[in-house]
């Protein structure tokens, strides 16, 4: 099999393997949709957004590399500390301080030869909408479930039903401890993660009045310190919780009040922990997602095998808790799902010289609608609400006003809500005549 | 690459789904501003309360104001800022009192100490259950849980002392060394 170019250690070498499945169809392989003299060429134009470059990004960046991926965005707006040494294991200790996007992509681009990584060292929340456009895939590292929500929430918007790219995969890989997932999402296809929000165990919170005047674990004079000395004092304009002199203020402060209820156990990494809510984080798990979701990219973008996500199990849950469990399994779209539920349904032959009140009137006639006390907005304008009293009060005079004195527009999305019915929230999409 | 787009048609086929064309993109509703939008349209507020909205276009952010009938605090007037998240109703809306107060579940700040406000909180409360909360801290207002220790304490020794306190505070006076705002409607 092996040629005079491929010899171990050689470039060829590194590709023997990985192209065999991807030029070969494997007895799962669906003959429909597998076409292996193209995958190569596919892949290498195909661009891949990896979100988070923390200890889950430094596996899915490596993976993907060595999977034949050529041309790869990360984003991370964070910088190294010394304690991600011991397993984001693309940083050395002269890293430390720098961008963890800048130097994932620099030390993966150095070890695979023809890959291209583009850093991105900020926010996910900088880009919009255009941005992510550009990429096929999307995976995410991630250890924030705001984050998480936040992209979910923007590919799930960007879904243009006429627009066949406008679909983005999005693989999800998180862990915490000894237990991790891996989940595909196909926007407005399967769940998303907004639908699977209750897979995530909300962090306990802590009374504010036994923080206030009975401490009684260093956990509570630590959240004192954060939440009801911070305000009280404002040693600096906003808190910054990479700030280590902000984090000594609160160390200091916590301490100072576990002594005077005679706490022990307060120390600056509890402190830390506590208020940027750190989890303990253990490598090889991040090995173990980060390897199911970057499979699960391999297979996407390939077809050489089925993929987790569609039709039926999306979700893969991995616990080595207590031994090891592992169960996939289908989760479910919700229809009232804030985010992937409840597509806006069209509302033809809406005129926009009707004032609101006529729009107002056709809602109630309308058998999709058959509304009797609406309330409507549209997003960042409140058009009509019933109630409270002096909302209604201060919206009242839009009712005269015409559609398009309210600066609606043809294809506009409203939201209309009526008490008549509690459960359920109406969105349509004008249509002018 | 995976044909998401020709599997959504398939899945629209099968569920015999209106799939009319979305046209240009436009700017949605979110998830927060609509649970929010229901909300308010179920709010029963009755004679004691009302809202003003300083933006209307802004719904995440009003002003509740209380005036309570019966209770101690009766004649009073306070006056509570809302503050809602995009995360809402994941998280709880940020309360805060406006007024100084002479309050034990109160602190001077501002700050409440209301469960569902923060322990309690559940996704299915809605806004209705915090100004129910907040009115019933006017009715009952709680000794073993408090943010205000000295107001506490007088409520909890001294219940007809805690009263004189309450009116004296309310008309701009001095409780322990602490001086209050007038909130006398």
């Amino acid at each position: 099999m092996t040629s005079d170019e491929v010899y171990p250690g050689s470039e060829p070498a590194r590709w023997v393997y990985l192209d065999r499945i991807r030029t070969r169809p494997g007895p799962f392989t669906n003959p429909d949709v597998f076409d292996g003299s193209a995958v190569a060429k596919a892949m290498e134009s195909m661009k891949v957004l990896v979100i988070g470059a923390g200890g889950l990004g430094c596996e899915i960046l490596k993976n993907l590399a060595l999977s034949g991926f050529k041309d790869i965005h990360v984003i991370d707006m964070d910088t190294i500390d010394i304690s991600n040494l011991n397993r984001q294991f693309l940083f050395r200790q002269a890293d430390v301080g720098k961008f963890k996007a800048e130097v994932a992509a620099a030390f993966v681009e150095k070890r695979v030869k023809g890959v291209k990584i583009t850093p991105h060292n900020c926010k996910i929340q900088n880009f919009d909408e255009d941005f992510y456009m550009q990429f096929q895939l999307v995976v995410c590292g991630l250890d924030s479930i705001e984050a998480r929500r936040w992209i979910n929430a923007t590919l799930v918007n960007m879904v243009d039903e006429d627009v066949e790219d406008s679909y983005k995969p999005l693989i999800d890989g998180g862990t915490e401890g000894f237990k991790g997932q891996a989940r595909v999402i196909l926007p407005t296809v399967t769940s998303c993660i907004e639908c699977q929000l209750d897979m995530h165990a909300p962090r306990a919170a802590v009374p504010l009045c036994t923080l206030a005047s009975i401490p009684r674990q260093p956990e509570h004079c630590i959240e004192w310190a954060h939440v009801i000395a911070w305000d009280k004092e404002k040693p600096f304009p906003t808190l910054d919780k990479d700030d280590p002199e902000h984090i000594t203020w609160l160390y200091q402060k916590a301490l100072a009040r576990a002594r005077e209820f005679n706490i022990p156990g307060v120390t600056y990494s509890l402190t830390q922990g506590v208020v940027k809510n750190i989890i303990p984080a253990i490598a090889a798990t991040n090995s173990v997602i980060a390897a199911a979701c970057c499979n699960e990219a391999l297979k996407i973008a390939s077809n050489c095998a089925p993929f987790l996500g569609f039709p039926d199990d999306n979700y893969m849950m991995y616990s080595g808790n207590d031994s090891i469990y592992t169960y996939t399994f289908k989760h479910e779209r919700k229809d009232d799902c804030p985010v992937c539920g409840q597509q806006a349904r069209p509302l033809p032959n809406v005129d926009p010289a009707w004032t609101l009140r006529e729009l107002l009137d056709s809602l109630a006639e309308r058998p999709e609608a058959q509304l009797k006390k609406p309330s409507v907005r549209a997003e960042g304008k409140t058009l009509y609400m019933q109630s409270p009293p002096g909302l209604e009060a201060q919206t009242r005079p839009n009712l005269d006003k015409t559609l398009t004195e309210l600066g609606l527009v043809d294809g506009q999305e409203i939201a209309v809500t009526d008490p008549a019915f509690a459960t359920v929230t109406f969105k349509f999409r004008l249509r002018f005549k | 690459m995976l044909k998401i787009w020709s599997m959504k048609k398939e899945q629209q086929k099968a569920e015999n789904a209106d799939s009319a064309a979305t046209g240009g993109k436009k700017k949605k509703v979110t998830a927060a501003q609509l649970r929010v939008q229901k909300d308010l349209s179920e709010l029963s507020l009755g004679s004691t309360m009302s809202t003003e909205f300083p933006d209307p276009d802004n719904i995440l952010s009003f002003i509740l104001y209380i005036e309570p009938d019966e209770g101690m605090y009766k004649g009073g007037r306070f006056s509570f800022t809302f503050n809602i998240t995009p995360s809402f109703p994941h998280e709880p809306p940020k309360v805060q009192c406006r007024e100084k107060i002479y309050h034990p579940n109160i602190d001077l700040e501002g700050k409440v100490c209301l469960n569902i406000l923060r322990e309690d909180w559940k996704p299915v409360l809605n806004l209705n259950a915090v100004i129910v909360g907040l009115q019933f801290l006017f009715l009952e207002p709680n000794a073993s849980d408090p943010l205000n220790k000295e107001a506490a304490e007088d409520l909890r020794n001294n219940r007809e002392g805690f009263k004189r306190n309450v009116r004296q505070a309310m008309a701009g006076g001095t409780v322990r060394g602490e001086t209050y705002e007038r909130v006398l409607a």
